[in-house]
């Protein structure tokens, strides 16, 4: 990777065009009360301009395709070649949102098919595709279990409980969504405290929700006594499926209680996260709530239906024969990472993790030599410089040094070994001389940027 | 194992992970799990297909799909993507990355969204705009909740009639449960009245009105008086926009707009049957800290060297939880990219082309349709730019069937019993002549 | 170590108060500040905005974090300091001369109720 210094906005000259379109005879006729003053201020350019100024651009990135990405809870998994072509097919490209059924037999085949193997896999009854991502799919979710509860006169529940531990969008999910959020506490080793759980429930309460296995990367034990305590009260079982990936193939979400969940298509089924999305995130209820599915119009036309498709090639793929060996790979990748790296990182909470695991900063941060610890900041940092992508650093805020790391099952032992190798090998710095990590990385196109400045004089679009 | 190819494992590989791990088999990683929920049926999917099997497969099922010309709008729109967008997009180093979290690998990413949200802002002359959303409707419902969150103690929002259908509807869904009034702005002569939009301020709840640029009838509104009104109520004015159309037409911040939102998709994005999309919004600074979803910034790094970082995080979920200013956590991050690519390489003067080329293809259809003597027109006044909405003379359903049959798709029908056809620069005049000869075959 | 001042009065989420009759300076402490780390934007209601005890009325953001200014006292609010929200390292540079709001107590009383600097320092680490 390299450093490029420019904007689009810098380049090209006036007068110069990168489009190829038929001249216009009379063009358009716009009265003056209804016609722009001035025309935007875009860029132009020639068409290699274009594509040199981007593909430049492309060079300062990191993708799963450059290296390995143990971005704990992103599940940054192989994105398959496939996937990519079919979705690609001209077939697909040209169809209208709107048009009937009967011109679109292919495309709907898609989404029943679909629709069943997401069925078959997670447990739940039905699928909505109408949600882009993961926190689209919560709100859709929580919208279905509200209008659960209105369509049988009960108005009363109007608070979901939400572990300490949740991903952000739980909770802003839930507000969103008109709901008050309680919280309910985890106990020192990350699961939810079914004692802290019982006294919150009531019937007021619209439901639970969760993430299993948790942020911890660890498998909420008690599920089926939570699951059964929360339907007494009324309440309904929300499935984060943030987590859901080594499950896939072992456990049903089903089958532990869960009445709404929502996939991210985008983590546990191989579609590219394309720097931020598109993303999908499909969701399933349980029968008693089927016929609410068409209640919750959350996005304007179909959902995503190119990343349906690209799931869809990869669930063909993998077939029934590896379905068993997805989630369990990925569990094992996990835990042969920890087992590797708990000699020189804390490792808080002991035993088998799932798909995940946190440790909580270094056992030896280098503070003896008299200069400042290195933080998991900087190993994280460091981890640029040797062609990794840094794990999630500071969530769960459950500990101060947070390093989440999930390797995915697609990832062979000697990626993980030579990832091994490095973390030994900056722990080792860190004990013998931090400054070499507060000052990494020393090999990206950038440093550490001054994020202070960036929020305190918001400089957030090109001027001249 | 070692059989499917995106497992690396292999047998040897998985019994020296084990033993690292000090279990004797994969299922005693799942110990914790009690017994009865580990899954032991054969699991309902069809068996393994290799890749050519897949790739088969799919062109068969894509075969099942009658291609169309589409003729259609509201609200996704057939334009020209040039060859470079795909090219540029499918680099896997955009393609694979996540979200730009670590910023010193992410460079690329950070300032193709820096780029995006400065085209965004001379699209919609307003001054911030975020690194997009999932599609137009949602970033209509965001406005909506950013309307509440700006003003204080309102709880009603105003939306125009001649929204689209879909947009309209994802807003009642985020209002019915967000708690959030929405009172409809009626129409006149095709456009949202913007007098009747005064009388409903009488009342101090009105935080904002969503009024669209554009309408669901392809007429450019004139906003003229709406932007006082609202800010004389202390209520914000949010205008709904097709930004193709707004390289030619007002602009919100012309129009006085607080906020302006849509969807990206006519900026060259494939239909693909309505997603990915991509949604936008802007908006003016005094709101910048309650937009909603990821904004990009420039600072410098150690050495001086301008870079880019995600910034104004304090507004979002992962920091601020319940009390953020919304649950999303994404951005269609590519779909930016195609937008920014495309105006890249359209400039000011391809965007004008493009506009030129729509206005003259679908006035040219509107006046052939209307030469049939089987329509009548609702709108004879109304500025458009590339797409009508025309009162058919003949049955509607017959209409729509007739061109299907025929290989068209268009004729969209709303509850007013009208129907609306889109003609983009895309549409030919031959393939214009072709339609009308069909619509011409009803006649007797 | 945190600075903690004598001769005002702290509350448990973090405010300090001076009181100049019944004219209350509300801003945060020390303890605060370097919890926070680089204070990025302030975010306070203007004059004439009711505040109450216990209640949170305005934000202090950083880049990595927010938190909730809560009112240690009941009252409206006269004045935000202008230059703090300018330029909010200055409550970064020394967080007790950064007053963030002047409050008109509507209960002057409420001031014995907070806590007394040396009961502050107790929580403040």
């Amino acid at each position: 990777m390299r450093y490029y210094d420019k904007l689009v906005f810098e380049l090209g000259k006036s007068g110069r065009v990168a489009f190829s379109l038929p001249e216009a005879k009379t063009g358009a006729v716009i009265p003056a009360e209804l016609r722009r003053s001035s025309s935007p201020a875009l860029p132009e350019l020639s068409e290699v301009d274009v594509v040199r100024h981007y593909t430049n651009l492309s060079q300062m990135n990191f993708g799963v395709d450059t290296g390995f990405y143990p971005l704990g809870s992103c599940t940054m998994k192989y994105n398959p070649k496939i996937n990519e072509e079919i979705a690609s097919m001209p077939q697909w490209q040209g169809i209208h949102p709107l048009q009937p059924d009967s011109t679109v037999k292919g495309v709907r085949e898609v989404y029943g098919k679909m629709e069943r193997c997401l069925s078959a896999i997670t447990g739940m009854a039905r699928f909505t595709f109408l949600p882009c991502a993961g926190a689209h799919g919560e709100l859709t979710g929580l919208m279905l279990m509200r209008a659960y509860h209105e369509s049988r006169g009960d108005s009363a529940r109007i608070k979901v409980i939400v572990p300490d531990s949740a991903h952000g969008t739980n909770p802003a999910s839930a507000a969103v969504c008109g709901l008050q959020i309680v919280v309910v506490k985890s106990r020192p080793d990350g699961r939810v405290d079914v004692d802290d759980l019982k006294p919150l429930l009531g019937p007021d309460v619209a439901g639970i929700m969760m993430t299993n296995p948790n942020t911890l990367g660890l498998f909420e034990r008690d599920i089926k006594q939570i699951a059964q305590l929360v339907h007494d009260c009324g309440g309904l079982l929300y499935y984060d499926g943030a987590n859901m990936n080594p499950l896939v193939g072992v456990v049903r979400p089903g089958d532990m209680g869960f009445d709404i969940m929502h996939l991210n298509l985008h983590k546990t089924f191989s579609t590219p996260h394309g720097g931020g999305g598109p993303g999908s995130g499909p969701v399933g209820v349980c029968e008693k709530l089927a016929d609410l599915l068409p209640s919750a119009r959350t996005s304007a036309y179909n959902g995503n239906f190119s990343v349906i498709l690209k799931a869809y090639a990869y669930i063909l793929m993998l077939g029934r024969e590896n379905v068993r060996m997805a989630g369990r790979l990925a569990t094992l990748n996990a835990n042969y990472i920890k087992e590797s790296l708990k000699d020189v990182f804390k490792l808080p909470v002991e035993g088998v993790c799932k798909h995940e695991f946190v440790f909580d900063g270094l056992i030896d941060d280098g503070s003896s030599t008299g200069q400042n610890g290195a933080t998991t900041l900087d190993v994280a940092k460091r981890l640029l410089d040797f062609g990794f992508h840094a794990p999630t650093i500071y969530f769960p805020m459950l500990f101060h040094q947070s390093l989440m790391i999930e390797p995915t099952e697609t990832e062979s032992k000697e990626t993980l070994d030579s990832f091994i190798e490095v973390m030994h090998k900056i722990a080792m710095e860190a004990k013998n001389d931090p400054s070499i990590l507060h000052n990494a990385p020393h090999n990206a196109p950038v440093g550490r940027p001054d994020e202070t400045l960036a929020a305190r004089q918001p400089v957030l679009k090109f001027t001249v | 194992m070692g059989s499917f190819a995106y497992f690396p494992h292999t047998g040897e590989d998985i019994r020296s992970m084990l033993d690292r791990c000090g279990v004797n088999s994969l299922d005693d990683l799942y110990s914790d799990v009690p017994a009865d929920f580990i899954y032991k049926d054969e699991y309902d999917l069809d068996p393994a297909m290799s890749e050519q099997e897949v790739r088969e497969y799919f062109e068969a099922l894509g075969r099942k799909n009658v291609a169309l010309t589409v003729f259609a709008g509201a609200g996704a729109y057939d334009h020209y993507a040039p060859a470079v967008i795909p090219a540029i997009t499918s680099r896997s180093e955009f393609l694979t990355a996540y979200t730009p979290y670590q910023c010193e690998i992410s460079q690329g990413t950070l300032r193709y969204i820096f780029e995006f949200q400065s085209m965004i802002c001379a699209l919609t002359g307003l001054d911030v705009a975020n690194a997009s959303m999932y599609d137009g409707a949602t970033s209509a419902a965001e406005a909506m909740r950013l309307c509440i969150a700006s003003t204080r103690a309102k709880d009603t929002v105003l939306v125009s009639s001649t929204l689209l259908p879909s947009v309209l509807a994802v807003v009642r869904t985020y209002a019915k449960w967000g708690g959030i009034k929405l009172v409809g702005i009626p129409e006149k002569d095709g456009q949202t009245d913007i007098g009747a939009l005064a009388l409903l301020l009488g009342s101090n709840a009105v935080a904002g009105a969503i009024l669209p640029q554009v309408n669901r009838y392809g007429i450019v509104e004139n906003h003229m008086g709406a932007a006082d009104a609202l800010h004389a109520s202390g209520a914000l004015l949010v205008e709904y926009c097709d930004p193709s159309v707004l390289a030619v037409v007002k602009t919100p911040a012309e129009w006085g707009a607080d906020v302006a939102c849509g969807d990206g998709q006519s900026l060259g994005i494939p239909l693909c049957y309505g997603g990915p999309y991509v949604g936008f919004m802007a908006c003016r600074t005094e709101h910048m800290r309650k937009m909603p979803g990821r904004i990009v910034g420039q600072t410098v790094d150690g050495a001086g060297r301008r870079c880019y970082v995600l910034t104004l995080q304090a507004r979002e979920q992962h920091i601020r939880r319940e009390k953020a200013t919304s649950n999303i956590c994404s951005n269609q991050s590519l779909m930016a990219l195609w937008v920014t690519v495309y105006l890249s390489l359209m400039g000011p003067q391809g965007m004008k082309r493009v506009n030129d080329l729509c206005f003259e293809r679908s006035h040219y259809l509107k006046d052939s349709l209307m030469s049939t003597g089987l329509f009548e027109d609702p709108f004879p006044k109304a500025t458009f730019v590339k797409e009508f909405a025309l009162k058919p003379l003949v049955p509607v359903e017959s209409l729509q069937q007739k061109l299907l049959d025929n290989g068209f798709f268009g004729a969209l029908s709303d509850e007013n019993s009208y129907v609306t056809f889109a003609a983009t620069e895309k549409r030919t005049v031959a393939q214009i002549d072709a339609l009308v000869d069909v619509v011409k075959s009803m006649k007797a | 170590m945190s600075k903690v001042l004598e001769g005002i009065r702290y509350s448990e989420s973090h405010e300090w108060v001076k009181a100049e009759g019944n004219i209350a300076y509300i801003g945060v402490s020390d303890f605060a500040q370097s919890e926070l780390g680089d204070i990025t934007y302030v975010d306070v209601p203007g004059e004439g905005e009711i505040v109450t005890k216990g209640v949170e009325f305005g934000a202090l953001e950083s880049v990595k974090t927010a938190a909730d200014l809560v009112s240690p006292v009941s009252g409206k609010i006269i004045e935000a300091n202008g230059s703090v929200i300018d330029a909010p390292e200055l409550i970064n540079q020394d967080a007790y001369s950064a007053w963030i709001v002047k409050v008109e107590m509507s209960d002057p009383s409420e001031i014995d109720t907070l806590l007394t600097p040396e009961e502050y320092g107790n929580i403040a680490k």
